[in-house]
């Protein structure tokens, strides 16, 4: 009966795992391709604002031009399709390296496909792997949770704005000390600092505490929330609205053009921290945020999608 | 109207320029990104003649079809990584004109005034609008480095761009650096 099992099971086994690999190509294509809705509008909404005939104007005119053409011909917003960053949360017992050698098994076939760059790279030799997988990449975080479905939730970060995120460690000479005013003045010295580097009008993760590691990944889950959502933490909402206001005064502006849209949003998480330490950090995310999510079925097929 | 230019670029084509003008440039470009300078840097002899040609900081997705190159996606990358290297490729191989995107510094605002070049902006995450006004790829160079960091030959019709550093000492970007910080200072909290 055993020997019977799995022969049965193989081909299901088979089957699965190529549905499977389907849905995440289809959603690496998407995540690279189409600006999610939420980013879309927020884009749009910018336009609106800038002076007619300004460097920002033009700026945002060729920006909402490429997020339809890349829609059109179903290829990368930017060339630079970036760090491919992903999230998964399954339920107790679902095969998480069966998945990990699937969504693998979809970056090569998206490199192939020239959804992805060739974006691997190595540190000491300078050799592109050719196939955007190596050490470290892509980087995936696997959870558990008590849900019965799978969720996928995948982010391309490109170089320019992972560049020009930065950490900061309070008390700071300049800054300020181990307050709100300190988290403050660090992020607004972050967005100066970035000027037009990191593909602005920008979006900014941030993380209030934890240690130097934990700081910069929840920095990146913060960018996992919706543009127009509201914090949970009302001080922490504040912050954001604020830090939102004072960046767009900068007049640093698109592509650090000049202008009023610096940023288009922020999102602020915290950790907790050791007492001997106080971290800020920040992750600057370009306008060509690109991020998607997924649900898939029992059979690995694409349920829904998440933004 | 943007002022419509063709590569290679002369002196006087390029002294003309100021920070501001928007340009449609044709003709071949040349990508070289971070591999490349370093190579440059370090005496390396450049894979074509650069003399009055455009270097693209960029790192396409090139997809080969039989056997020529399609460019699926070319936008700029960020400039300020080649500030170290920038104004000796100017002096050693006679550039007259960088792409890229985000700007340059006070070696590379130096080069373009003493040796007749400018910086062109593209617009950064554009890739798609970019590759639109790439209508072939005629060779490539420094395979070695990967795809993203070789010598492409790229050939453009109407790329479009915006003089951000002229060859008369004026750049927007050191402009609005510092007016974003006297502004940012004034609301420190």
């Amino acid at each position: 009966m055993i020997c019977e099992a799995d022969t049965l099971a193989d081909p299901m086994a088979t089957t699965t795992a190529s549905t499977l690999q389907a849905s995440l190509l289809e959603l690496i294509r998407v995540t690279s391709t189409v600006l999610p809705e939420d980013v879309v509008s927020a884009v749009q909404k910018a336009k609106g604002v800038e002076a007619e005939g300004s460097n920002a104007a033009y700026a945002l005119d060729v920006i909402d031009c490429n997020i339809g053409l890349a829609k059109q011909k179903s290829q990368p917003l930017c060339q630079d399709t970036g760090s491919i960053l992903v999230y998964v949360h399954a339920p107790v017992g679902y095969d998480l390296v069966a998945f990990e050698e699937a969504f693998i098994a979809a970056t090569k076939e998206a490199t192939a496909k020239g959804y992805l760059r060739q974006n691997s790279v190595d540190s000491v030799t300078g050799h592109n792997s050719g196939d955007n997988v190596g050490p470290g990449t892509p980087d995936l975080h696997l959870h558990q949770w008590h849900r019965d479905y799978v969720e996928v939730k995948l982010m391309l970060k490109g170089g320019g704005c992972e560049n020009v995120g930065a950490q900061y460690s309070l008390p700071h000479p300049d800054l300020g000390g181990r307050d709100l005013k300190g988290v403050e003045n660090a992020i607004l010295d972050c967005i100066h600092k970035a000027q037009g580097q990191g593909c602005g009008p920008g979006i900014l993760g941030v993380c209030i505490g934890g240690d130097r590691a934990s700081g910069y990944a929840e920095s990146k889950h913060q960018l996992l929330r919706l543009m127009g959502d509201s914090n949970g933490d009302p001080v922490l909402g504040e912050l954001e609205e604020r830090i939102v206001a004072k960046a767009n005064q900068s007049g640093i502006g698109p592509m650090g053009f000049g202008g009023t849209t610096t940023l288009l949003g922020c999102k602020i998480g915290k950790l907790n921290r050791v007492p001997a330490s106080f971290f800020v950090t920040i992750s600057y995310m370009c306008w060509a945020f690109r991020r998607q999510g997924i649900t898939l079925t029992r059979g690995g097929e694409i349920g829904e999608w998440l933004y | 109207m943007p002022i419509q230019l063709t590569t290679p670029l002369t002196e006087d084509q390029v002294r003309s320029l100021k920070v501001g003008d928007t340009v449609e440039l044709s003709g071949r470009l040349y990508t070289g990104r971070d591999a490349v300078h370093h190579r440059l840097h370090h005496g390396e002899k450049p894979p074509v003649d650069l003399k009055g040609q455009v270097i693209y900081h960029c790192g396409p997705v090139m997809v080969k079809v039989g056997d020529r190159y399609e460019c699926r996606a070319a936008g700029p990358t960020t400039s300020s990584r080649e500030e170290p290297y920038q104004w000796e490729v100017m002096r050693d191989h006679g550039i007259r004109g960088v792409i890229g995107k985000g700007g340059m510094g006070p070696k590379t605002l130096a080069g373009c005034k003493q040796y007749g070049c400018v910086y062109f902006h593209a617009i950064g995450g554009a890739a798609q609008v970019c590759a639109e006004r790439i209508t072939r790829v005629d060779g490539v160079d420094w395979m070695d480095l990967g795809s993203p960091e070789a010598v492409w030959h790229l050939w453009a019709e109407k790329f479009p761009l915006i003089v951000t550093i002229d060859a008369h000492g004026n750049s927007l970007h050191a402009d609005v650096l510092a007016s974003s910080k006297s502004k940012l200072d004034a609301l420190k909290a």
